[in-house]
């Protein structure tokens, strides 16, 4: 299926975030998910499942003032 | 000093990690300033993108951890946002900024007392980018806010101390509320006048890390910080229009 990652078109398989979170290669990653706009805590990400469409946002610690 | 949501600092110094040179020269010049806090951000990643050495970085610094909300405009972003640094950085701390001007990066303030009422009722300790309007502070306050942090200045516009007057007014009508001057500071002595003022923090990161030599320009904060603090716990002597001398005039020789 078809998703928008971090504002880029991209085709995946998994479906369950932490699945899906895999998939893209951020296994223990230090990072933070939304999906379609909505925050997922690290805890909730097993119970949330990705749709065709889904608007996927991975963020993890940057510079900053 | 005044506790930080009961945290002491062991300096006054906060510190940006934005704009260094290389993460080597950003470790140099962390550890030439001696700085109380850090302060990061949260940015888009990609598989084995830069956020995960990024973090280690920080790790190493050993000093509390103050993210911000950089670059949301609304207040559900920067709700979000905060969350998302909650989890990440592991802290109960944010840096809450909602920008309402692109060009001077002048807080929203009705967007911004709006997501900090959000954010502190789900008790995060909220640190506010806000203006120095006496209102707005109260306001933050009553909705539960301990730490007040206005402009000094547009952020990175290194001019310094754009409003002395509301920033002595603002130490004076909350006696007992951390201040912070975040944004403006170009130059250590903008640093020392703020500290002056009886600020208990100032924030800073473009003036150290676009200097030439940002960990010497770290080491020259750092001292204008403690002086500055220094100088408001001795009492300043007040100005005068016209000159005192400070020798006796008693007991001087008449020689003409």
């Amino acid at each position: 299926m078809r998703i928008t990652l971090n504002g880029e078109p991209r085709d995946v398989t998994a479906a369950r975030l932490t699945d899906l979170l895999d998939e893209l290669g951020f296994g223990d990653a230090r990072v933070a998910t939304a999906v379609n706009e909505q925050f997922v805590a690290v805890a909730d990400r097993a119970g949330v499942i990705v749709a065709e469409d889904d608007r996927l946002e991975i963020v993890a610690p940057m510079q900053g003032g | 000093m005044r506790a930080f949501y009961e945290t002491e600092l062991t300096s006054s110094l906060m510190l940006g990690t934005a704009g260094y040179p290389s993460p080597a020269i950003l470790a140099k010049a962390f550890k030439a300033s001696g700085a109380g806090v850090c302060t990061v951000s949260l940015r888009r990643e990609s598989a084995g993108g830069a956020g995960q050495d990024f973090w280690a970085l920080i790790r190493e610094l050993g000093i509390p951890i103050l993210p911000n909300t950089a670059g949301c405009h609304t207040v559900k972003e920067a709700v979000t946002t905060a969350h998302m640094a909650r989890e990440v950085f592991d802290t109960p701390w944010i840096k809450l900024e909602v920008i309402g001007h692109t060009d001077t990066l002048q807080p929203d303030v009705f967007a911004l007392v709006e997501a900090a009422r959000v954010l502190l009722e789900d008790g995060v300790q909220v640190f506010p980018y806000t203006t120095d309007d006496l209102v707005v502070g109260e306001i933050l306050l009553a909705a539960g806010g301990e730490v007040l942090m206005p402009w000094g200045a547009p952020s990175g516009a290194g001019r310094g101390l754009n409003n002395e007057y509301a920033l002595r007014a603002m130490r004076s009508e909350f006696p007992e509320v951390p201040l912070v001057v975040d944004a403006g500071i170009g130059v250590p002595s903008h640093a020392a006048r703020a500290m002056e003022l009886g600020f208990d923090a100032v924030l800073l990161n473009t003036a150290v890390s676009q200097a030439g030599d940002p960990a010497q320009m770290a080491r020259a904060m750092a001292l204008a910080v403690e002086a500055g603090r220094a100088a408001f716990q001795a009492a300043p002597m007040e100005p005068r229009d016209m000159a005192e001398p400070s020798t006796p005039v008693i007991g001087k020789a008449f020689l003409s």
